[in-house]
């Protein structure tokens, strides 16, 4: 149960405009690679060309003849750091080679031009090394890992499941399919890095594009053996990440790298578009086996999830794929397990709603399979199946309301006119509907503090009030919502609040992940806020100042919070060509208090969207021969383009979560692409009777019609 | 191999020696420090680069600086008509939250005012209904509507990815101001 009292709104649930709209519609919002910097240099990385082996020599004897180029960074000659421990990060430290791709030298030259020729002229010869990158669900060598992402137990298995689904009069057993998938955000990372100072005090500055300034900062800090404070992360606009800018990656360091070998000149490196499909993360592809059994009135008697899945011989990355098959629906009988097959590939990592956005795919066409197997409305199927209270834990819901979100969007989106199965068709085309239900955990990270300090204008007179943390904004809002937040807390006008972000000058902040920022943020600057107050009353002096934060986690052991939420799909199939049409969808969520309507909205959207892009385009094609994503470029990797997305739309229950934090607010970043694939693919199973289980839908697998 | 030239940009002339390979997006970004056209690929392939070169949206990252000598190149930054002020279709974008990182936003709103020009030249797209007409061997000609339905909105504005997905809203701000 929350502990802090909860925050009395004025300014949270208005829609004020983006604050930081005015500088992005412009383009003049500083981005990593564009704060304004004196002499900059820039980085070519050089790339492994074989999947393992080891470098046996580079020759930059021509490259370093060029004129401009100032150093080329080699594994034999690169500065070296303090902990190698982790192996992406121990960039340029060995001469192996453990995935094609790999970061194996880098130039460094006065302009990107002439970095990017040198780069072609530098000699690398290899020892190779026989290489296995297949995935493949009946690998001998599959391995059960300790831990799940981030710390879940990898298998549950509670009563008797193969007893419950050999009694259960309907049953489903059905594999599912996800490929590898890649984040993609539009600003490639980027990091410009600067080395200065004396070499027993050295500071580096990081501009770098990131989900978590302060992490990037413990990380960096930590690699090269420097005090946290010698180390300032800069990062108040970010081009997106989902996910993959949740943590410093291998580009990170090769940018120190760079900076130490030319200290005192900002080094500036940005991985290019085909390079992020090697080192930026990306999901895992998952064999996902799922077994359902229900009673002769649809009530789920076995649930059982099987997930396979691939991570890095030199990384685990253990993707929590079947964690929210534990909590979904009621059944005494439930197992769930991971198991990984550890390839020589890049470092997979996390993407939007890890675990949730694959595992509620496949469970979610499972639910859907069960529906039909039974003769129930997969909307009423669901709400049969809504459990009292969690059936991991057994702990009360803070607030589950899926049932109304599937009730409320049924009756918007026109359900009732669902068709059988394969029989609505208009001409060169079949019409389907679909839907699949959404969750997301409440995350709340503890560790955020705030600072609050009233402002003077230049004639010293008081001006509204500053408010510091290093919080992170990638498109999410936090600007604005976060300003929202401080307004009530501080119980002052929206317009005199100062939001200060993206800095690690500012107070420690938590990741920007697992929809946790506005929580986790929102708590402390709540925290601050409240003891600001009582520390200097409601007419500060210039100056007061304020610094504190949260240490415990609300919401604690006595309460599972999630938010919920249910999707629909309209689809149409063309019957000569298989191509997939998504006229219409609808998310109705339950995710708490909702701080800012208007950037919510386009959070839930743009998560659906990604649904979307999930089911019918999405997949990066792995060759085994040369272990590398061949189709490594946007012309390639299908992301939706703006005739993709057509109506598409958002609401909400406005359910304040009051047991997870003083804004009774849950997170909306994640739970949008939950479900969302789902409720597509069952959609086309509606339009066409094709069961497609391996995503994505591409009109090659609908081509029976 | 190094060449001079003189850009107009945003309505200031800039001259400038660069590299003859350096892009124009290059040259924007890293010569003359103008970071409002981002770069999101460097291929051709996601838009975030677009700028109106001779009042016409380009791909600023697949065209070399020195080829343009001379010209007139309008970023997100330089299209309002005044310093300070927002052009309408930056004001719709705000109206409509038609973006959330905002990396393709000003691509997105170069492209936006390119289109509406090309629209309203008559320039068909992909789907434009053919109409009877002259200049083709077959009779038909495509022309451009006089008022731009979500169809053709969509398709003119699908050579600029938006990986946040604010398509809708983006579409909604574009219909707003063509409609105008």
């Amino acid at each position: 149960m929350t502990t802090a009292k909860p925050l009395d709104v004025r300014s949270v649930g208005t829609s004020p405009e983006r604050l930081d709209g005015p500088v992005k519609v412009t383009g003049t919002a500083p981005y990593a690679w564009e704060h304004p910097l004196r002499a900059p240099v820039f980085v070519q990385p050089l790339q492994a060309a074989v999947v393992r082996g080891r470098v046996t020599a580079m020759d930059a004897r021509e490259a370093l003849a060029l004129d401009g180029v100032l150093a080329v960074l080699t594994p034999f000659d690169a500065p070296r750091i303090v902990d190698t421990g982790d192996a992406e990060m121990a960039v340029l430290q060995s001469d192996e080679v453990a995935f094609r791709g790999q970061f194996v030298g880098a130039v460094v030259a006065q302009t990107p031009e002439v970095a990017r020729q040198a780069a072609d002229l530098v000699d690398v010869e290899y020892e190779v090394w026989p290489h296995d990158t297949e995935f493949s669900a009946d690998r001998p060598d599959l391995y059960r890992p300790e831990a799940v992402n981030p710390t879940y137990d990898t298998d549950t298995d509670d009563g008797d499941v193969d007893a419950a689904l050999a009694a259960a009069p309907f049953t489903v057993d059905a594999t599912y399919s996800t490929p590898m998938e890649h984040n993609n955000p539009m600003e490639p990372h980027t990091c410009v890095a600067l080395w200065e100072g004396p070499d027993d005090e050295p500071q580096l500055t990081l501009y770098d594009s990131t989900q978590g300034a302060h992490a990037v900062r413990t990380t960096l800090a930590g690699l090269f053996g420097l005090p946290g404070d010698r180390v300032r992360v800069i990062s108040p606009h970010v081009g997106g990440g989902f996910g993959s800018k949740g943590m410093p990656h291998a580009h990170n360091v090769l940018a120190v790298l760079a900076a130490r070998v030319c200290a005192g000149r900002p080094v500036k490196l940005a991985l290019t578009r085909q390079q992020m499909f090697s080192l930026a993360g990306y999901r895992t592809p998952t064999v996902q086996r799922l077994r359902l059994g229900a009673d002769t009135r649809g009530r789920l008697t076995a649930v059982c999830h099987d997930v396979v899945e691939q991570t890095s011989r030199i990384k685990e990355f253990a993707e929590q794929t079947a964690v929210a098959t534990r909590m979904m629906y009621a059944s005494d009988n439930r197992r769930t397990s991971h198991r990984l097959a550890a390839l020589d590939v890049p470092v997979p990592s996390w993407m939007r709603a890890p675990g949730e956005a694959p595992g509620m795919y496949a469970g979610e066409c499972a639910m859907d399979e069960l529906a039909h197997a039974c003769g129930i409305d997969p909307v009423e199927l669901r709400a049969i199946n809504d459990p009292e209270s969690d059936p991991e834990t057994g702990r009360p819901w803070s607030g589950r309301h899926l049932v109304r979100c599937l009730r409320a969007g049924a009756e918007r989106f026109g359900w009732d006119r669902r068709p059988e199965p394969g029989t609505r068709r208009e001409g060169h085309w079949l019409a389907g509907m679909g839907v699949a239900s959404s969750t997301y955990p409440g995350y709340y990270f503890p560790g955020s503090v705030a600072e609050i300090e009233r402002r003077a204008d230049v004639g010293g007179r008081a001006d509204g009030y500053a408010v510091r943390i290093g919080a992170a904004d990638l498109g999410t809002g936090t600007w604005t919502a976060l300003s929202q937040i401080a307004a009530d807390a501080l119980d002052c006008p929206f317009d005199e609040v100062h939001l200060e972000i993206g800095d690690t000058a500012f107070p420690s902040a938590t990741v920007a992940g697992g929809s946790s920022g506005l929580n986790s943020w929102g708590s402390a600057v709540v925290s601050a806020a409240r003891a600001f107050r009582d520390e200097h009353g409601w007419e500060p002096a210039p100056g007061a100042r304020t610094r504190t934060g949260v240490e415990s986690a609300d919401g604690g052991p006595d309460y599972a919070v999630h938010s919920f939420g249910a999707q629909f799909a309209e689809v149409r199939v063309n019957t000569d060509t298989g191509e997939v049409r998504v006229p219409r969808m609808l998310g109705v969520f339950s995710a708490g208090r909702i701080v800012n309507p208007r950037t919510a909205r386009s959070q839930f959207i743009g998560g659906m969207v990604m649904g979307l892009s999930m089911a019918l385009f999405e997949e990066s094609v792995f060759d085994n021969g040369t272990g590398h994503v061949v189709n490594h470029d946007f012309a390639q990797y299908h992301v939706p383009s703006c005739s993709d997305v057509l109506d598409i739309d958002a609401t909400w229950l406005d359910e304040p979560d009051m047991q997870a934090n003083p804004m009774g607010s849950k997170g909306i970043g994640e739970i949008g692409i939950v479900g969302s694939a789902a409720a597509v693919a069952n959609a086309v199973f509606n339009a066409t009777g094709i069961r497609v289980r391996d995503l994505p839908v591409t009109p090659d697998k609908l081509l029976r019609l | 191999m190094e060449s001079h030239l003189t850009l107009r940009v945003d309505g200031e002339a800039r001259s400038l020696t660069v590299d003859t390979r350096t892009t124009l997006l290059d040259a924007l970004r890293d010569r003359l420090s103008v970071t409002s056209p981002k770069k999101g690929c460097d291929h051709g392939q996601c838009g975030a680069c677009t700028v109106l070169l001779d009042g016409r949206r380009v791909l600023s990252c697949l065209i070399l600086a020195v080829a343009h000598d001379g010209a007139q190149v309008t970023t997100a930054a330089g299209l309002a008509p005044e310093d300070g002020e927002l052009h309408p279709l930056q004001r719709a974008f705000l109206d409509h939250d038609g973006f959330q990182c905002g990396y393709c936003t000003p691509g997105q709103i170069c492209s936006a005012a390119g289109m509406l020009d090309e629209a309203s030249a008559g320039h068909p797209s992909l789907v434009t209904p053919v109409a009877d007409g002259d200049g083709r061997s077959d009779g038909h000609v495509r022309r451009g509507p006089a008022a731009l339905g979500d169809d053709e909105i969509r398709e003119r504005m699908s050579g600029n990815l938006c990986r946040c997905g604010a398509y809708v809203n983006i579409v909604a701000a574009i219909r707003e101001v063509s409609a105008q």
